[in-house]
Formats: C-alpha cells, sequence, structure tokens
C-alpha cells in the first residue's frame, strides 16, 4: 500500500477511509470515468439498429470523425464546412465570453477582496441571489430584455437612439451577455478568493514607491491573482463553449452553438455515435486549448487547485 | 553628515469620525535625523506615519516636508520611503527586482536596475542574493532587502513602522545597530514608529512620546529618561517606580511631596512643570530602581524609603528586590552585583536611600500600563 494511503487509512480508520475512499472512486469511475469512456466507445461505432448491435457491422471505424472534417460521403463539399464553422465560432466565441468576462469581473474581484465591511456582504449577496433562479429562467428575462420589443429597444428607441428595434438576438449580443452573465459568479469567485488574501501594504508598498494603478495591477495584483485568474477563465471557457440553454434560447436562428449540433445529433437524428464523437472532439480540443494557453501563461494545474 | 530633509508637522488633527486619533501634533524633526515615536499601540503613531507619507491626509494642520506642504500630494508623489511592519516584500518578485522596483517605475532597464541592485545588496551585505526569492531569506535578510527597497528610491525621509517587530530579541538588538549605521550612512531623515522604549532610546537622536493621540514630550532620550514631563512619559521610559502624593512644599525647582506611604520625600520637579507645581496639588514621584540604594536600618529623612520586602531575586548582573509599593505596584529596586554579600530580607522592611536629584515629581497623572 503506498504511503498516503497508509496514512489516509490510519488517519481515518479502516471502516470511515473505506466509506470515504469507495464514495470518491464511485464519483470519479462511475460517474465521471465509466460514462465518458462509454462516450468514446459510441463515438467510433457507426450508427446501427439495435437488433445490428454486436453483429457483422458492428466494429471500429473513424468515420463519425471523418465526418465533422470532411462531411457525408460523395458530398459535394471537400470539408464539412458547415459544422466545422460553428465549431470555430463556438470556440472563439467561448473565448471572447471569457475575455469579456474576465474584464468585467477583475475589478468587481479587486473591490470585493480589498474592501471589507457590511456593504460587502450586501455586494456578495446581490451577486449571489440572481442566482437562485434557475437558468432556463435567466436566459428567457434576458430574451425578454433584449427582445425586439423589449426593454432595451424600448428604451433605445424612446431615447431616440435607433429609429427601428435593433435587433439584438440575431446580432448574438444576447447570446454574448446571456453567456457572460451565466458564468461571471465563477469568474467573480476564484479570483475574490486570492485577491481577499493579498497583503493591503503590498499595494500600499507599490504606491509608495510611485507606482500608478495600472503599474500596481500589472505588477503586484495580477500576478499575485494569476491562480484565481486562470481557474477562473478555464470554468469560465469550458462551461460556454459547453452551453446549450443559453445559445437555445438567446441564440440567433442562423448562428448556431456546436453544443447544439451534438444536442441535433443525439436527440434529432437519433445517431448517437455521430453525437458522441462531436462531444469528444469539443472536450478534447478544448482541453488542449486550456493547457496550452496554461503553458503559454506558465500556470501550473497545482495553482489552479488554489 | 549631509543636512538631509527635515519635517515639520504643524496643528496636526487626524479625527475618524467622532474618533480623535492625533490630538494637535506639533513636531520639527531636523534633517538627517533619527527621530522616534514612542507610545503603546493605538496611540496614534502610526497614524501620524501615514499622514506623513501621504495615505491619509491629516484632518487638520499640515505636513511639511523640506519646507513644502505636502496637502494633496499622494503618497507615490512624495519623497518619503516607508517600510511596513511586516515589510511587505513582494513575494513572486526576486529579491532584485523587489530592490529596483521603483526604478521599474521610472522605466529604467534592466541592466541599469542590476547595478544598482548589486551595490545595494552590498551594502546591506546580502551581495550575490539578488536572484533568491524573498521566501528563500531569514527574517532579518527580508528586513535589509525592505530598507534597500526604500533606499532605492532615494527618498529624502524614510519611515519605518516597527520594521523590527517582527524579530527575534537577538537579530532585533542586532538590527538596531545595524540601523542606525545605516542612518548614518546615508544621512537622511528617519522616522521610526515603535512601542519599544529600548529601540527608541539606543537609536534616536530625538523621540517624540506618544499617548491616547496626543505627544508627551519631544526630547533626546536622555532628557526623556531622566527628565520626564509627564507620569506617562516617566511610566511607559524604562522601569519606575511610583509614589503618589500631594505637594507639600515647593523650594526652587524641588519639592516636598508628602507621600501615601513613604512620609514627605524630597525630589526634583521636573523641568517642563518647574514653576506649575504648587503647594496641594496631586503629585506623582518617580525614582528609577537603580537609583535606589541600601541604607542603614531605621534611617528616617526625606530621602528615605522603608518598606517590606515581598520577593527578591538575582538576575546575573543585578539584585532585584521588590517592595510593596503604592496603590498595588511594587518598588523594584536594582542593586548592581558587584560581587558583595547579599543577606536575604523576605518579609523584613528595608530601608532605601536615593539623591534627591534623581528623584522627579510630575503632576499627577495616567500611568502607562504594561
Amino acid at each position: 500500500m503506498p504511503g498516503f494511503l497508509k496514512e489516509f487509512f490510519n488517519r481515518n480508520g479502516i471502516g470511515m477511509g473505506s466509506l470515504m475512499l469507495g464514495l470518491v472512486l464511485f464519483w470519479t469511475i462511475g460517474l465521471i470515468i465509466l460514462p465518458q469512456l462509454s462516450i468514446l466507445d459510441f463515438s467510433f461505432r457507426p450508427n446501427l439498429p439495435p437488433p445490428e448491435y454486436g453483429g457483422p457491422k458492428d466494429v471500429y471505424t473513424l468515420e463519425n470523425y471523418r465526418y465533422l472534417v470532411f462531411g457525408p460521403e460523395g458530398g459535394g463539399q471537400d470539408y464539412n464546412s458547415v459544422d466545422l464553422r460553428v465549431f470555430f465560432r463556438t470556440l472563439v466565441a467561448a473565448v471572447c465570453v471569457t475575455l469579456f468576462n474576465l474584464i468585467l469581473c477583475y475589478p468587481i474581484a479587486y473591490y470585493l477582496g480589498q474592501n471589507k465591511g457590511n456593504h460587502m456582504r450586501i455586494f456578495a449577496l446581490m451577486l449571489i441571489i440572481p442566482y437562485w433562479i434557475n437558468e432556463i429562467l435567466r436566459a428567457f428575462a434576458l430574451r425578454i430584455i433584449f427582445g425586439e420589443s423589449g426593454v432595451l429597444n424600448t428604451v433605445l428607441m424612446g431615447l431616440g437612439v435607433f429609429d427601428t428595434p435593433f435587433d439584438f438576438i440575431r446580432n448574438d449580443i444576447a447570446l454574448y451577455a446571456g453567456l457572460g452573465y451565466a458564468y461571471i459568479l465563477l469568474m467573480i469567485f476564484p479570483i475574490y478568493n486570492v485577491i481577499e488574501s493579498l497583503d493591503r501594504n503590498q499595494i500600499e508598498a507599490a504606491r509608495d514607491m510611485g507606482a500608478s494603478w495600472p503599474m500596481i495591477h500589472k505588477r503586484v495584483v495580477i500576478p499575485y491573482a494569476k491562480p484565481g485568474i486562470s481557474s477562473g477563465c478555464t470554468m469560465v471557457f469550458m462551461l460556454s463553449a459547453g452551453a446549450l440553454a443559453a445559445p437555445q434560447i438567446l441564440g440567433g436562428p442562423s448562428s448556431l452553438w456546436f453544443t447544439q449540433l451534438i444536442y441535433q445529433q443525439f436527440n434529432d437524428n437519433n445517431d448517437w455515435p455521430q453525437g458522441a464523437a462531436y462531444a469528444i472532439v469539443l472536450l478534447a480540443v478544448c482541453i488542449l486549448f486550456v493547457l496550452a494557453v496554461m503553458r503559454m501563461f506558465k500556470v501550473n494545474m497545482g495553482d489552479i487547485g488554489k | 553628515m549631509s543636512a538631509g530633509v527635515g519635517v515639520d508637522l504643524e496643528n496636526i488633527w487626524i479625527r475618524f469620525g467622532d474618533f480623535v486619533a492625533v490630538r494637535d501634533a506639533n513636531v520639527n524633526i531636523n534633517g538627517g535625523d533619527f527621530f522616534s515615536f514612542l507610545g503603546p499601540s493605538g496611540c496614534g503613531k502610526t497614524t501620524i506615519l501615514r499622514a506623513v507619507s501621504g495615505f491619509l491626509e491629516p484632518s487638520e494642520g499640515n505636513v511639511l516636508i523640506g519646507g513644502q506642504n505636502m496637502q494633496g500630494f499622494g503618497p507615490n508623489k512624495r519623497p518619503t520611503a516607508l517600510i511596513f511592519q511586516n515589510l511587505a516584500l513582494f513575494p513572486l518578485m526576486k529579491v532584485w527586482e523587489n530592490i529596483t522596483f521603483s526604478l521599474e517605475i521610472k522605466g529604467a532597464s534592466s541592466a541599469e536596475r542590476r547595478k544598482r541592485a548589486d551595490e545595494l545588496l552590498d551594502m546591506i551585505a546580502l551581495p550575490g542574493q539578488g536572484d533568491k526569492l524573498p521566501s528563500e531569506l531569514s527574517g532579518g535578510q527580508k528586513q535589509r532587502v525592505a530598507i534597500a527597497r526604500a533606499l532605492c528610491a532615494e527618498p529624502d525621509v524614510l519611515l519605518l513602522d516597527e520594521p523590527l517587530s517582527a524579530l527575534d530579541l537577538k537579530l532585533r538588538q542586532h538590527m538596531r545597530t545595524e540601523l542606525r549605521e545605516i542612518q548614518q550612512r546615508v544621512g537622511i531623515t528617519f522616522i521610526y514608529i515603535t512601542h519599544d522604549q529600548g529601540e527608541a532610546l539606543t537609536m534616536s537622536d530625538d523621540i517624540a512620546v506618544m499617548k491616547a493621540g496626543v505627544i508627551d514630550q519631544i526630547a533626546d532620550g536622555r532628557t526623556i529618561y531622566n527628565d520626564p514631563s509627564t507620569a506617562f512619559c516617566a511610566s511607559f521610559v524604562g522601569e519606575n517606580n511610583v509614589f503618589r502624593g500631594k505637594v507639600k512644599k515647593v523650594s526652587g525647582d524641588h519639592a516636598m511631596i508628602s507621600t501615601n506611604r513613604s512620609g514627605d520625600l524630597m525630589a526634583r520637579i521636573s523641568t517642563a512643570n518647574q514653576g506649575k507645581m504648587k503647594e496641594g496639588d496631586d503629585a506623582m514621584m518617580f525614582i528609577r530602581p537603580e537609583a535606589l540604594a541600601l541604607a542603614p536600618e531605621g534611617a528616617q529623612g526625606d530621602h528615605f524609603v522603608t518598606a517590606q520586602v515581598t520577593n527578591e531575586e538575582f538576575e546575573g548582573n543585578s539584585f532585584n528586590i521588590f517592595m510593596e509599593g503604592d496603590g498595588g505596584k511594587e518598588i523594584k529596586v536594582s542593586l548592581p552585583n558587584l560581587g558583595q554579600s547579599f543577606d536575604s530580607h523576605r518579609g523584613q522592611p528595608m530601608t532605601l536611600e536615593y539623591e534627591v536629584d534623581n528623584a522627579v515629581v510630575v503632576p499627577a497623572g495616567e500611568l502607562a500600563t504594561e
């Protein structure tokens, strides 16, 4: 038995230790790893009717992945440009949502982290309470705000900014706002957590030595907050790239999110293997992308857990 | 030593809501001096320092540095550098980056910063340690890096907020000497905040003793120790024995005090209070433990004190005798150990004498609680 396991059992006793270990293993293996492996397995199989399962046609194939890149066999195009475009647009949009969220949330997190007192608790509560409302309702609420005869258009037209209603939904503004809004807390709290532990004297020391506020953030606060920033960005990016409800409700008719394609494959086309392949590609590319960005900014995996 | 830049505080009041943190402070600090604010925690000394460094504006009054009114100048615009109590080194920057942060702000090149860092590292006796992180240094080394970082900005005035309080006793005593040496070498004005009278006495040219937002006395260490102006100064700086009573008679700069427990005793009125004390005033008389000496048993007069011995201890360089004193406080006597024989008087009365000029009278007032 490896040392850390022995210590774990010594500390918790055999009974409690086994129970805790069992639950954790069930959680990771039973609820995460096995279903994902099953999806992975699906993604390499042809879409067959149930009677043919295990039959001669049930062989491993790369067809589902090929389809994403090259489209249907014998199709007129060289590439499956429709789905690929959706795929890359989703990634780029998720990056934009993440950056937008970071720019919006960093000042809030800094303010929350560096100020103390009762009003701060009220402020934090005001951020949290909207999340008691479920995601679908919040998305519909945004639809009402951004709709053609919605609150925003009424106000803007009343002010004379537009003559005719601006279509926020067709222009994807509603979608980005919805995605940004959906994950604000996941960006704020990791950054807040780190900044809260930043010694105020360091900011004052930098200020005392003549640093301007942008300089203080660049050299003192942001390097210190990096673990929180990367953890927030990772979560927001992963969740926006994998979001379904917000794109479904707030997306314009012409702008599909890649998750919607996956959803269509599973539900509308009843083609689980194809859907699984799309989902696996999205997952793998997102993970690789996150790892690459972490590498670029010299963030360690261990920092994210901080 | 170069002339240095002086600091003047004129009628400074600092209020936080209803709370008055600093009450009408007037201080003139000479350029190139090592000046200390000494007082218990919460007395407002750090608040004064923050007003000098620009982190807060006084509610009333002016801070002048080199004769120039600093009102409206932020901390980044004043010729001061502050060393924080916890040093506040940047944990993610290397030592040399920490030290030359002020140059980085001014846009100095990396090579230039390296060179300056090496000079300063030599000065603080840490050559070649520039590439370490602060967390890899010992407490005393961090201390020196913080000093180097502050000096790198070439401030006219260096402000130190109890920077030694986190160090252990040995290192603290060593750093006292070192700080004083650095101050004399660079020749700029140091303003030092401390609650440790030992630090204040050993390092400072002048000391301001503070209590509850009020500056009680400003003088050099010897004057404060020998000629305190208030009961607080007398009891806060160094060990002191208090005798409460009333002024019985004033003759010139001496007074006869009828003490509550020890009869009529003669003492010198402290300089600041001469001419201000009159018969019948409540007074406090202070005698240092080392100013008391054994007297022949039963001797009586205006400079003899007799009391019951409650405890005795041997401290190596001295015998300490504790006797029943006034208001629940013990009278402490320190007899230097010169190899003489010493008979225990525990539980018995003992008579002590002192030289009248070594006993100081001030108006009755609040004592320092320690």
